[in-house]
């Protein structure tokens, strides 16, 4: 028997109409649990680097983590995995909600779909019934109305859906795969999904997911329970509302956005508004939100309550969570009110909240600029906001400008030349980032912002606090119960961090410092994604209940591998160096590892040098940026390395292949080759 | 009949559906107690509370597994209450053939809940304790009832044999009995 996992994944190949339920190797969990960990394996073996994101032979992989489907609260989240038509990297990214339990109770640990079907069709799995069905009727549908409808059709109200819409249909390069009040939003996998001619997948399951000690795994987790309502109930003192507790940032219940207004960027990442949060301000904002909200909700088997049902006038109710709320809002300069009713239009296209309004902003800023004119624009409202619903509309569809916007902004910035490039100025890895512009270079992010694999920073942030505390008694009373700390002296350089003087940023957390604290953050992160735990308890708040001491008791209980931490540790930078190998071998190398050049307006270039050579060799990867050999088979990764020196990015192999990697991820020749 | 009135222990469980997020948490905990051996499965399909959870009509509902029932309802109406609309199934706790929740997926035979009856009794139902935003309260009411003397079984089957029969043709039965008795002593 197998425990935790169902030891199947569901095979999928579009082209033919196969579907196979085939039985997974127990080995591969044992090397890397699940979720991104035996992705990242499948998709090192069977899709080559050459391989464009939108062809068919490109693999979308749902996975449900491994303890998704156990009575671990909050193990819920699916890893989608694949390659990312706008970074040309692999792209992965998960979403919350009841898809991946469902999956897991159908009998599957993943849906693995390849090919592309010459009409667009959805997949609808009943346990082992398993049917490819039309979906012509549904093209051009929203995310939502596309899920209602398939529910209604197979009358199956409980059938768990994910969808694209219009976004994913037209391959937007930042199309996301809404689930819900979640989405797999980030790096254009809703793209990927409508290159397959895939509308939609729904899942209704009713088998048993089994556990190996199912006492002691109860027993932990009524523990983790427990904690969850003590932490709730002690908020972190000190920092933002919205990092005082547990979950992805409370955005739904808060309504103070005085730290987000006033030190995020406004339009297209370029203004700050410093004095903006006024008390009319947080009226208003108090008002529309609390009008609008009709109540917070919960992904499965999770107590914490991130999202909510947003019902505006005059449209359909939709679901949210964290930062979207803003995102609109800020791009357009405008208020809470149009945010919450544009991305009531946005969720239904299924587009992601952090890329959409950046580009629509960068567009407009074009427009003023003179790079581009009144004639790209034709029939364009004259206001922000009308401006904003316009141009989604014209992306979504990929008309006229849309079409070209619909890339990104590096990809527009490209096609549009003229100095375009110029405006393309918050992205990492092509791809666009939160807006925020900083003065003083943070060593921590710094690194974080370089090497995080997602490009995405609240995807490797989380454990350590993300500013000194001002006085040494907050210190104190900080580090008094830090338990999860994987080492003591994470509480002393906490202690040790001022403000200002000699022991703060940049020089302080040092380089040694910096690069224990990178690496603790995101072996959480790593942890997470295998198992498919919401990093809203576990790598992403301060103090969660999940931690790098519990974590191997927890596993194990509900695996039955024998796990301690050394063991867990090793399995997370198998995992982390599998995933960079992916990336490596499409050309990966420490030239695309740089946050924005103006992320902060005080840079230190050797400083920067320093810590990523530091941080580099810390990982036991070459100044390049790639793991060595001896990384690569101390982690039982030999066929990585010995395909490494194959195409020559490790040494001994032929400097052609290197050449060859490296030029994949710069030229993007293959930009638009998915838009047949 | 004494009179007398005696106190009785009635066991609820208070549902504040203004309360629930729909997480479904008490479906796992159901679930995995019910499980054999104790906690080493979940599956939502075996548990005797099912949250009906409709986010974008604001229906969330959880629902305990009541009495079997071996034919639908007739009739079938729709509760609009507070702006939200429910399908009179909703409330129903019956597993009942009109409809796929409250049965085992493999047997088709129906669930109850128990309130985690189990020995040593749980303090609270496990899908209360599981459900920290309070939708779920566990309720023990104090009832006043009529206090009966006991009954003795032999009277208890006496009385249904009168009921039956009538008092003389059982009163000649005991009778007849008796002597068949003596007799054999």
């Amino acid at each position: 028997m197998r425990f935790a996992e169902t030891g199947f994944n569901l095979e999928v190949d579009l082209s033919t109409g196969n579907v196979e339920r085939v039985e997974t190797d127990p080995r591969l969990t044992a090397l890397h649990l699940g979720g991104l960990g035996t992705n990242a394996r499948i998709l090192w073996d069977r899709v080559p680097p050459e391989t464009d994101p939108y062809s068919p032979d490109n693999l979308l992989i749902f996975a449900p983590g491994l303890l998704v489907g156990t009575p671990a609260p909050g193990a819920n989240r699916t890893i989608v995995s694949t390659f990312s038509p706008q970074t040309r990297f692999l792209g992965y990214s998960m979403m919350g909600g009841f898809w991946g339990p469902e999956l897991k109770h159908a009998g599957y640990d993943k849906l693995i779909v390849r090919g592309r079907s010459p009409k667009p069709v959805y997949l609808w799995i009943r346990d082992d019934r398993v049917e490819i069905r039309d979906a012509t009727h549904l093209s051009g549908l929203g995310s939502n109305e596309t899920a209602d409808r398939i529910r209604a059709e197979l009358g199956e109200p409980r059938a768990q859906v994910a969808a694209i819409g219009l976004a994913g249909e037209n391959r937007v390069f930042f199309a996301s795969i809404e689930h819900g009040r979640s989405s797999a939003s980030r790096l254009g996998l809703g793209g990927v999904m409508g290159s397959k001619g895939l509308k939609a997948v729904a899942v209704r399951g009713t088998k048993d997911v089994n556990v190996a000690r199912p006492a002691e795994l109860f027993q932990y987790c009524q523990e983790v329970l427990r904690y969850i309502v003590a932490r709730d109930a002690k908020p972190v003192p000190g920092v933002m509302p919205i990092l005082a507790g547990l979950g992805s940032p409370q955005e739904m219940k808060i309504v103070d956005e005085k730290w987000h207004t006033e030190n995020f960027m406004w339009g297209n990442a370029r203004t700050r508004r410093k004095d903006f949060w006024t008390p009319e301000i947080e009226e208003k904002w108090r008002g529309t939100q609390e009008q609008v909200r009709k109540r917070l909700i919960s992904c499965y088997n999770c107590p914490m309550k991130c999202g909510a049902t947003i019902s505006v006038p005059g449209v359909s109710t939709y679901m949210m969570k964290c930062f979207s709320k803003l995102t609109y809002t800020m791009a357009a300069y405008s208020d809470l009110d149009f945010g919450f009713r544009i991305a009531q239009r946005a969720t239904e296209y299924g587009v992601d909240a952090f890329s959409a309004p950046q580009v629509m902003a960068f567009a407009l800023e074009l427009l003023e600029a003179g790079i581009l004119t009144e004639s790209d624009f034709p029939g364009m409202p004259a206001d922000t906001e009308g401006r904003f619903f316009w141009l989604l509309d014209r992306i979504v569809r990929r008309e006229g400008i849309g079409d070209v916007l619909a890339d990104g902004t590096y990809w527009a910035a490209e096609r549009i030349g003229k100095g375009a490039q110029e405006y393309a100025h918050n992205n990492i890895k092509k791809h666009e980032q939160l807006p925020l512009k900083l003065g003083m270079l943070n060593p921590v992010y710094f690194l974080m912002y370089c090497t995080g694999e997602k490009s995405n920073i609240t995807q490797i942030e989380g454990q350590f606090p993300q500013a000194p505390f001002p006085t040494m008694e907050e210190r104190l009373d900080f580090v008094k119960d830090w338990i999860q700390v994987p080492d003591e002296k994470f509480k002393q350089y906490l202690l040790d961090w001022e403000p200002r003087g000699e022991r703060s940023i940049p020089n302080y957390p040092t380089v040694e410092m910096c690069c224990d604290i990178v690496d603790w953050q995101e072996m959480m992160h790593y942890i997470d994604d295998a198992v498919g735990m919401c990093a809203g308890l576990g790598s992403f708040p301060l103090k969660p209940p999940y931690h790098i001491h519990n974590w191997p008791a927890i596993l194990s209980a509900a695996t039955g591998l024998d796990l301690d931490e050394e063991g867990l540790k090793t399995i997370t930078r198998r995992n982390r160096n599998l995933v960079r190998a992916l990336n490596n071998r499409r050309g990966l190398t420490r030239a695309d590892e740089r946050p924005p050049d103006d992320h902060w307006k005080r840079r230190f270039p050797e400083l920067e040098k320093k810590l990523l050579d530091a941080y580099y060799a810390y990982k036991g990867w070459s100044e390049n940026g790639i793991p060595t050999e001896a990384t690569l088979r101390a982690l039982g990764l030999d066929d990585v390395a010995e395909d490494f020196r194959r195409r020559g990015i490790l040494p001994g192999g032929t400097a052609d292949g290197a050449a060859r990697a490296a030029a994949g991820a710069a030229t993007g020749t293959t930009a638009d080759g998915g838009k047949a | 009949m004494s009179g007398e009135k005696k106190k009785r222990i009635v066991k609820t469980i208070h549902v504040n559906v203004d309360k629930c997020n729909g997480c479904r948490a008490c479906e796992v905990a159901c679930s995995a107690f019910h499980a054999t051996p104790k906690y080493s499965t979940t599956n939502p399909e075996r548990s005797r509370i099912r949250v009906i959870r409709e986010p974008l009509r604001d229906v969330f509902l959880p629902v305990y597994a009541g009495e079997y029932t071996a034919a639908e309802c007739a009739g079938r109406d729709r509760y609009t209450i507070d702006g939200r609309s429910y399908d009179e199934c909703a409330f129903c706790r019956a597993a009942c053939p009109s409809r796929d929740v409250f049965h085992e997926p493999d047997s088709g035979l129906p669930l109850k809940c128990d309130l985690c009856e189990s020995d040593p009794p749980l303090e609270k139902p496990l899908c209360v304790q599981w459900c920290v935003n309070e939708a779920l309260v566990y309720e023990e009411r104090e009832e006043w009832v009529e206090a009966e003397e006991p009954v003795e079984e032999l009277d208890v089957g006496l009385a249904s044999l009168m009921t039956r029969f009538g008092r003389e043709r059982l009163a000649d039965a005991v009778a007849r009995l008796s002597r068949k008795a003596e007799k054999k002593a």
